[in-house]
């Protein structure tokens, strides 16, 4: 949020201290746009090369990240600040402008349509931001473990206490309320899902640097969480998760044969299952953080009517974007939990025993 | 469009950080707390356990003193009443004893008395015929002397007799 406010703050507030002639180029370019709240809004939920952190005057303070391509039999690597605002392309890679790809690095082929290069594994800023998540999730819990092992038969301390009933609600109240008595194997699983879903989305309530990525309200970070799910959920299921998909008890004969709707159905709900959940935290969190930044978007579409009103409405906006924000907190556990407790109780269908 | 077109680069990284975070968390994290968590709570039900065992045990154990006490209690009244039971016994028994005793030897005395009375009435008698013979002798005498003499003297030993 306070990386929103610094970035569109540029064209309002004028300076000269330019450092290159692209900058200054680059700036006096968008100044003679209009504010667009809804760009400046995807642009801070979506990914990008770079990791914008502050503009100060005309000076845009960005890490610049490793562009890493396979296209065509061979390996491209180069820095990211070669696409930099004012440069068309590098190399024959541009950032597309709009399109599906918008905001993605394509090259032109001989018709000359933007396509993607064929892999592109490029650290972008939610990988970095990944990276750092991470190495700040198995930092936390490993010292956690050694404090476990140093205080053995102790009462819990520190970071220790604060993280225990945490630890113990998903193994209780997710894991073996939902699973039942073979919880144990799928305990660690959920356990990193919760803490990964869950610091994420704190890291991205965050709006300043390694904060402020939007990382759980990605579809792909989502969908490969929800793809682990699915693949859990389809490899546990035993013969009676399968009977129940092929020939549903307790349904009237005339549903299977000689449509096999409820069939189609269930074997719909297979993939439907962690599609849901793919979304649901994808369109929450991106959500939450389209309204904070809508909130401060307002501040700037006004101040460019009259400073005056630009001024009087920061005060709603900041109010309500602290509403937002706090709102986020519970939003990020509740949505942890949700995509926990959902794939625990997928598992508990797919090893549930016939009674 | 933009914001539900994954990256591939994105889902590939995610994949594999995912991946690498769920194994090193599980071998070093999870592992460990998960254990230590369970052992702790073992340890609490043991003790847990183990109290209210030791509350049963206590209570068993002063039921059975008490019922111990009890038991004595019952045991030193009976006692008490035996003793009390023997006690009147042999009171009684050494009563009618002293009775049968007291009874046998006046019975002894009696019949003590009786035999003696009987010897003595037999002396008596004898004495009696002795007398009565020497009576008769000196009657006898006195008779063939002067029959006045004889009458007066009988009659003279008859108060001596009397007297006697």
């Amino acid at each position: 949020m306070l990386t929103a406010i610094f970035f569109v703050s540029s064209p309002v507030l004028r300076a000269n201290e330019a450092s290159n002639s692209d900058e200054i180029k680059y700036a006096e370019e968008i100044e003679k746009e209009e504010f667009k709240a809804g760009e400046m809004i995807i642009e801070h939920i979506t990914d990008s090369y770079e990791w914008h952190i502050i503009t100060i005057g005309h000076n845009h303070i960005s890490i610049y990240l490793p562009v890493i391509l396979y296209d065509q039999g061979k390996w491209i690597i180069f820095n990211s600040k070669h696409l930099h605002h004012g440069k068309d392309s590098y190399k024959g890679y541009h950032i597309a402008k709009e399109g599906f790809n918008a905001g993605k690095l394509v090259r032109r082929n001989e018709k000359g349509e933007e396509v993607r290069p064929d892999y592109d594994i490029s650290i972008t800023k939610n990988v970095l931001a990944l990276f750092i998540s991470a190495v700040l999730i198995i930092w936390i819990f490993i010292s956690v473990a050694n404090s476990y092992k140093r205080r053995r038969g102790q009462a819990p301390k520190g970071l220790q206490s604060m993280l225990e009933p945490l630890i113990l609600f998903i193994r209780d109240d997710v894991a073996k309320a939902s699973i039942g008595h073979k919880y144990e194997r799928y305990t660690p699983y959920l356990l990193t899902l919760f803490f990964f879903i869950f610091f994420n989305n704190l890291f991205g309530i965050v709006p300043f640097f390694p904060g402020g990525a939007n990382l759980t309200g990605n579809i792909g970070v989502t969908g490969v969480m929800a793809a682990f799910t699915f693949i859990i959920t389809t490899i546990s299921g035993n013969k009676n998760y399968w009977m129940h998909i092929v020939n549903m008890p307790g349904v009237p004969w005339w549903l299977k044969i000689p449509v096999p709707l409820m069939p189609i159905v269930e074997l719909m709900g297979i993939f439907t299952k962690p599609f849901v959940l793919m979304v649901r935290l994808f369109a929450n969190i991106s959500a939450g953080h389209i309204i904070i930044l809508g909130f401060v978007s307002l501040i700037f579409i006004f101040g460019n009517i009259h400073p005056v009103a630009g001024y009087g409405v920061s005060i709603v906006s900041v109010a309500f974007g602290i509403f937002m924000d706090l709102l986020e907190l519970l939003v990020a556990f509740i949505q942890a939990y949700v995509f926990t407790i959902l794939s625990a109780l997928y598992f508990g269908m797919a090893i549930e025993e016939e009674h | 469009m933009q914001l539900i077109n994954p990256g591939f680069g994105l889902v590939f990284w995610m994949t594999l950080i995912f991946l690498v975070v769920l194994f090193i968390l599980k071998k070093y994290a999870w592992k460990p707390i998960l254990a230590s968590l369970k052992e702790r709570e073992d340890s609490i039900e043991n003790a847990l356990k183990a109290a209210e065992e030791a509350k049963k045990e206590m209570a068993e154990l002063k039921a059975k003193n008490e019922e111990l006490l009890k038991k004595a209690l019952e045991e030193k009244d009976a006692l008490l009443a035996e003793a009390r039971n023997i006690k009147d016994k042999i009171i009684s028994e050494a009563r009618e004893k002293a009775n049968l005793e007291a009874k046998m030897i006046i019975e002894n005395a009696r019949e003590q008395i009786e035999m003696e009375k009987q010897a003595t009435l037999g002396e008596i008698k004898n004495i009696i015929a002795s007398y009565s013979i020497e009576i008769a002798e000196k009657v006898l005498r006195e008779e063939l002397s002067d029959k006045k003499k004889q009458k007066s003297y009988v009659e003279k030993l008859l108060k001596e007799i009397q007297l006697n």
